[in-house]
């Protein structure tokens, strides 16, 4: 059996081919090294994300989060629920909270879940990976697997919105988050010291409808990296990743600027670091290729 | 000006803020506001705004019903949360905002052709449809919205990224014609229904 399990949520960008599809590869290589069992929510579906608030006001959010909620209780009872995506954190606790704390929403949620023959019990915990490393392992616990140190390389830990804000992980503070520092420093990487675009936002959903005003978000986040000295960006959440990575061009097309900044999850860091082929750290989905990670898997 | 929108000023009259904390996701704390300005100085788009939150929170308590609801402040929120975490009475802004947004766009009041209001749309009826999001497909609905020259070139200006992504088994052409989608996406839509029926009674929405 394995050490510990849980119900895993992955999310939309996770799937098959889908934008954060190396996150998904490298979660699995990593929760193999700590044998960590992750069952999917069976027919999970979509958080509706924050810019779902549109047209999708707020019972209906919650509702269809609720039917997560539901499935995982009724499938795999007693296990927490993990998500991997910040969005998917967010939406999903958020609208746990607001459940909890609402018996009027409570009714009418499960009234909506009736429809589908589904009922919520509130059970279960929404938990981010991340919390799951930090709360169910700890550091020492997720260095003892280190068989590559990822010595010399130095990492801008961006940990950006959703992770951090409004519930953050346990313990950090909302200005100057530090886990994402001790794991690099757990892996035996170098994490750069006052990065001071670490929580900057990226634009998120903005970077389709507002490309300006989000690519300039980006330009700081990038630019600050390299005059931090980064040979590379870490970062928790797939919108965060796919934004500062993918618009690196777009920007360069337009302002001149010469970036090339690879823009990893810590989840591929950690597979590297427990001896991991470049294939299990899903270093073949970089748009911006992680050159020194590269050579750590041939060593 | 929209049926729901005739029936909801002439009910609520000169009291904005009544309405606002009947039907707006946490209106009920507008109220709490002491105008200290610090959600304004830590939005990223906080020059982007027309409104800050700050002016926003005062204007409803002033009655400023039309100015508020047909800003585009409210859609220049990026989610970002930072306001929330550093508000000293603890006022769910971001919430407040998108709930502003949500009513305002329901009532036929939000801007037309709004961009963040348009692909927000776009948004959710795309994960509605299957379930889940379908990338590739939000994408070029996203492009072509402007019609078929502009979506040409916007999808073109963007090729290089597309074709990178392609490269890193991060995009799925496959998606065009079904892909990723619920087993029981009968149940989710009764759901959504359900819930989008119940909520529209309460708001004033149905029509």
């Amino acid at each position: 059996m394995a050490k510990k399990e849980y119900a895993f949520y992955p999310g939309c960008s996770s799937q098959l081919k889908a934008s954060a599809s190396n996150y998904l590869t490298s979660v699995n290589s990593m929760c193999k090294t700590l044998d960590v069992k992750l069952t999917e929510i069976p027919d999970w579906n979509c958080c509706g994300a924050s810019i779902g608030y549109a047209e999708g006001g707020e019972l209906p959010r919650h509702a269809i989060n609720a039917r997560n909620f539901a499935l995982a209780e009724t499938h795999l009872p007693g296990q927490d629920i993990v998500a991997t995506c910040a969005a998917c954190w967010l939406g999903a606790r958020e609208s746990k909270e607001r459940l909890d704390a609402s018996s009027t929403l409570m009714r009418e949620t499960n009234e909506a879940l009736a429809a589908a023959g589904l009922h919520y019990k509130a059970e279960v915990k929404i938990r981010h990976m991340v919390e799951v490393l930090i709360e169910d392992f700890g550091y020492d616990e997720l260095k003892k697997p280190v068989v590559k140190p990822l010595e010399g390389v130095k990492f801008a830990g961006y940990v950006g919105c959703q992770t951090n804000r409004p519930f953050g992980i346990d313990g950090e503070s909302f200005e100057n988050p530090k886990y994402l520092d001790k794991l690099v420093e757990t892996l035996g990487g170098d994490p750069v010291e006052n990065y001071d675009q670490k929580v900057t936002c990226c634009g998120g959903a903005l970077a389709f409808s507002e490309p300006e005003k989000s690519q300039k978000q980006i330009r700081d986040i990038v630019e600050s990296a390299y005059d931090h000295g980064a040979e590379m960006i870490v970062t928790p959440c797939p919108l965060c990743q796919a934004n500062v990575e993918v618009y690196q061009s777009e920007i360069n097309k337009k302002q001149g600027t010469k970036f090339s900044m690879p823009v990893l999850y810590y989840s591929q860091l950690m597979t590297v670091a427990y001896g991991g082929s470049m294939k299990d750290a899903g270093l073949d989905g970089q748009l911006i290729r992680a050159t020194p990670l590269e050579k750590i898997t041939g060593k | 000006m929209s049926e729901q929108n005739r029936q909801a000023s002439e009910r609520y009259r000169n009291n904005f803020l009544k309405e606002v904390e009947e039907r707006v996701e946490e209106g009920e704390w507008v109220k709490m506001c002491m105008q200290c300005g610090v959600c304004a100085g830590s939005c990223p788009l906080g020059p982007a705004w027309e409104h800050s939150p700050q002016k926003i929170f005062m204007m409803i308590r002033a009655g400023e019903r039309e100015r508020v609801l047909s800003s585009d402040a409210m859609w220049m929120c990026t989610s970002c949360y930072s306001c929330i975490v550093r508000c000293p009475r603890k006022l769910p802004i971001t919430h407040i905002m998108h709930g502003l947004a949500n009513y305002a766009h329901r009532l036929g009041l939000a801007p037309k052709g709004q961009p963040t209001r348009d692909f927000a749309k776009l948004f959710w009826d795309n994960l509605v449809k299957k379930g889940r999001v379908n990338e590739l497909k939000l994408t070029l609905a996203h492009y072509f919205r402007g019609g078929l020259m502009s979506g040409i070139r916007e999808a073109l200006a963007m090729q290089g990224i597309g074709k990178g992504l392609l490269k890193a088994g991060r995009l799925n052409p496959k998606e065009l014609l079904g892909g990723h989608a619920l087993k029981d996406l009968k149940g989710f839509h009764a759901i959504v229904a359900k819930a989008r029926e119940i909520e529209d009674r309460k708001k004033g929405l149905s029509g």
